[in-house]
């Protein structure tokens, strides 16, 4: 399977603070990885890292779309660093709180959009067109997520698991190859956990999109990743599969040992 | 006990007062025959109703506070009525009709006097929402607006001094060199956030204006220009009152414009761009927006319409000098966009009017006209902190059908 991110030698200084020290990781084509450690492990800011919200202060970021080059994006822009393909949710949820459903979800159909200040007042053929794609495809989103209902509600009246969902459904519409969801299951219900953990697996093998999330849930990560990686530190200090982390004493120790007794 | 609190902070509230105003209200030096009045009744007067008036308050502050809890769980509801009104659509055609119809008597019912006023009017609902673009949907705080404004009015008034260009040309160019300087300014100055752009962009308000004021070979300084013509109608004469009604009209046709301009902006997916961007910055990028076009396009676009009323500004009055371009201007079109409800198009329009001509009707309190502006203001901050009028989101219908290809098809 091809590699499509891959990051070489990642750190991140703030300050005085490592918070990433030197990780190597990679996600392949078609998987589901998952990225765990303690509170302050430097999960977050790994995102951030690699989808441009801070330049890395060393190392390489890599990505090769399934159809596309192998390219470095570290110090690219964050919008651009989404039209290349990564798309992200948000561990504090960052919706348009006073915009709809639907609309949240169109604006993560503008990087792949055109229209301009004058299609825009003068409405012609082609951005007709557009926007009404745009429409399309965006309540097309909604529904296979389960939210079409509430296509017209404004984002901040919905349930919050829900609005985790919209996330998810915003950050399809850019039409990654590789989605980033942070703490996804964060606040959820075991119910809702459930439904999510389907969720994402169906974006795995309906949309062929490969899929890297942080998550403090163990019996979802364990259950839908591939391969999982641990931070502790802001050190790597563990990849592998689900069976190979549970067993990995070194693990155990820094962060499954407090809550599981292991 | 929470009684006794209450009574306690009254009290307090109340002295603070007395303590306060008791230079201005009680002391009265009559500096001819140098004597001191004490207007010791006047302490009494302060103290009392500022006593009662701190229960009033207490008691609406409360209410509102209680409201928004409620609102909280019953989102829905929460709808004006005159929400509601607007979104009837039979009612808001008939109203749209009776508009219609009053504007279009206005100025042969009323003097030319009332007529001017309403002009003026109509001008700041056009610059209400072009300002509104960049503080109301984009989220940038701009307190130097007038600076564009200012731009449009003289670039009239040098380009008709110099080479005796007409109204209907220099609008366009009034216009462009409007939105030139917004983009000049705008590229260095919008990579800054909230406070700190609204401090740059109240300096650029102000250097503008004392650029004007001093470079006298370019500007004709603090005496300005003068005897700029107003709007030709086809080299048609007109004489004062024939063509103050016709500025009126170009004025309503410049409202119609703008509310089009806008409105199509606003459902679009560069206005969608401004919102989210207002929403939420950080979020707003990750979803693909460049953030720096689209604060740049809303920037550009405001002060394009600025400059525009700027060539009307010049063409009504027939002369323009630095003194018209002040922060007061600035501030004055930025309450209209704050009182009328950020990013609503008809807040924005009743605002206008009630800043606009209640001041011009109200004239025998034009001395506390300043007063009252301010405590309009605190007051709406808090207890109406969305606006006159909350923007409605546009909602999209869906038609699902399976058309023979099997695509599906949303009308929108
Ligand atoms: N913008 C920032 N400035 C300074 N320190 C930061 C910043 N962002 C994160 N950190 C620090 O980096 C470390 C890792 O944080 P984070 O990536 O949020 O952890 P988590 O694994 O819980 O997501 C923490 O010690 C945090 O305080
Ligand atoms: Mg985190």
């Amino acid at each position: 399977m091809e590699t499509i991110l891959e990051t070489k030698n990642l750190t991140m200084n703030f300050g005085g603070i490592k918070a990433l020290d030197r990780v190597d990781l990679d996600v392949r084509q078609g998987e589901i990885c998952a990225l765990i450690g303690p509170n302050g492990a430097g999960k977050t800011t790994f995102f951030n890292c690699i989808t441009g919200i801070y330049p890395p202060s060393e190392g390489d970021v890599f990505i090769s779309p399934p159809a596309g080059k192998r390219k470095r994006i570290n110090g690219l822009p964050v919008h651009r660093v989404t039209a290349r393909g990564l798309a992200r949710t948000f561990q504090n949820i960052r919706l348009f709180p006073d915009m709809t459903v639907l609309e949240n979800v169109m604006v993560g159909r503008h990087c792949r959009t055109k229209a301009g200040v004058l299609g825009a007042i003068f409405r012609d053929r082609i951005t007709r067109k557009e926007e009404k794609a745009v429409v399309t495809r965006s309540y097309a989103i909604l529904e296979r997520i389960g939210l079409a209902d509430l296509a017209n509600a404004l984002a901040r009246n919905l349930p919050y698991g829900d609005q985790r969902r919209l996330e998810i459904a915003r950050a399809l519409a850019t039409e990654p190859f590789l989605l980033l969801l942070d703490e996804p299951a964060a606040g959820m219900n075991p119910r809702e956990t459930e439904a999510l953990e389907e969720l994402i697996l169906r974006i795995k093998t309906e949309e062929q999109i490969s899929i890297l999330m942080i998550e403090h849930d163990m019996r979802m990560v364990m259950s839908i990743s591939d391969r999982i990686f641990v931070l502790d530190y802001g050190k790597k200090i563990a990849e592998g599969t689900a069976a190979e982390i549970w067993e990995n004493p070194v693990v155990i120790k820094a962060y499954l040992g407090e809550e599981f007794d292991a | 006990m929470k009684r006794l609190a209450e009574l306690r902070e009254s009290l307090v509230i109340a002295l603070w007062f007395m303590f306060l105003t008791f230079p201005i209200l009680v002391i009265q030096v009559n500096t001819i025959e140098k004597t001191i009045i004490w207007r010791w009744q006047n302490l009494l007067y302060v103290g009392i109703g500022s006593f009662a008036l701190s229960f009033v308050w207490r008691y609406f502050i409360g209410k509102a506070a209680a409201g928004g809890r409620a609102s909280g769980e019953r989102a829905e509801e929460k709808t004006s009525i005159l929400q509601r009104i607007t979104a009837d659509s039979r009612f808001s055609r008939s109203a749209i009709l009776l508009t219609a119809l009053i504007a279009l008597a206005f100025p042969f019912l009323s003097s030319t006097y009332q007529v001017n006023i309403m002009t003026t009017a109509l001008m700041y609902v056009v610059l209400g929402l072009g300002l509104n673009i960049v503080v109301g949907q984009a989220g940038l705080l701009h307190l130097g607006y007038v600076a564009f404004y200012a731009v449009g009015a003289y670039t009239y008034a040098l380009l008709y001094q110099h080479f005796g260009i007409g109204f209907w040309t220099a609008l366009p160019l009034g216009a462009l060199m409007a939105m030139v300087f917004g983009l000049l300014l705008g590229f260095p100055v919008l990579r800054l956030r909230g406070d700190y752009l609204a401090i740059v962009t109240l300096g650029f308000g102000e250097i503008t204006r004392i650029v004007l004021e001093n470079w006298s070979e370019f500007s004709s300084g603090p005496s300005g220009i003068s005897e700029i013509p107003r709007p030709g109608f086809f080299n048609l004469a007109m004489d004062l009152e024939e063509s103050t009604i016709y500025l009126y009209f170009l004025m309503v046709g410049f409202v119609l414009f703008t509310i089009f301009v806008t409105n199509r902006l606003q459902n679009s997916r560069i206005g969608r761009a401004w919102l989210a961007l207002r929403e939420d910055e950080v979020a707003c990028e990750a979803m693909g927006v460049n953030k720096t076009v689209a604060k740049m396009t809303a920037f550009a676009l405001g002060s394009t319409w600025a400059g525009m009323m700027g060539v009307v500004f010049a063409a009504k009055t027939t002369f323009v000098n630095p003194a018209s371009f002040t922060f007061l201007e600035s501030a004055m079109i930025l309450s209209i966009v704050v009182l009328g409800g950020m990013g609503s198009t008809l807040g924005v329009i009743l605002a206008s009017f009630l800043l606009i001509l209640l001041p011009e009707y109200l004239r025998a309190f034009s001395d506390y006209r300043m007063l009252l502006f301010g405590t309009i203001m605190v007051v709406m901050m808090i207890f109406r902190p969305q606006g006159i009028i909350t923007n409605i989101r546009r909602t999209y219908e869906y038609h699902f059908e399976r058309k023979q290809n099997g695509a599906p098809d949303a009308s929108v």
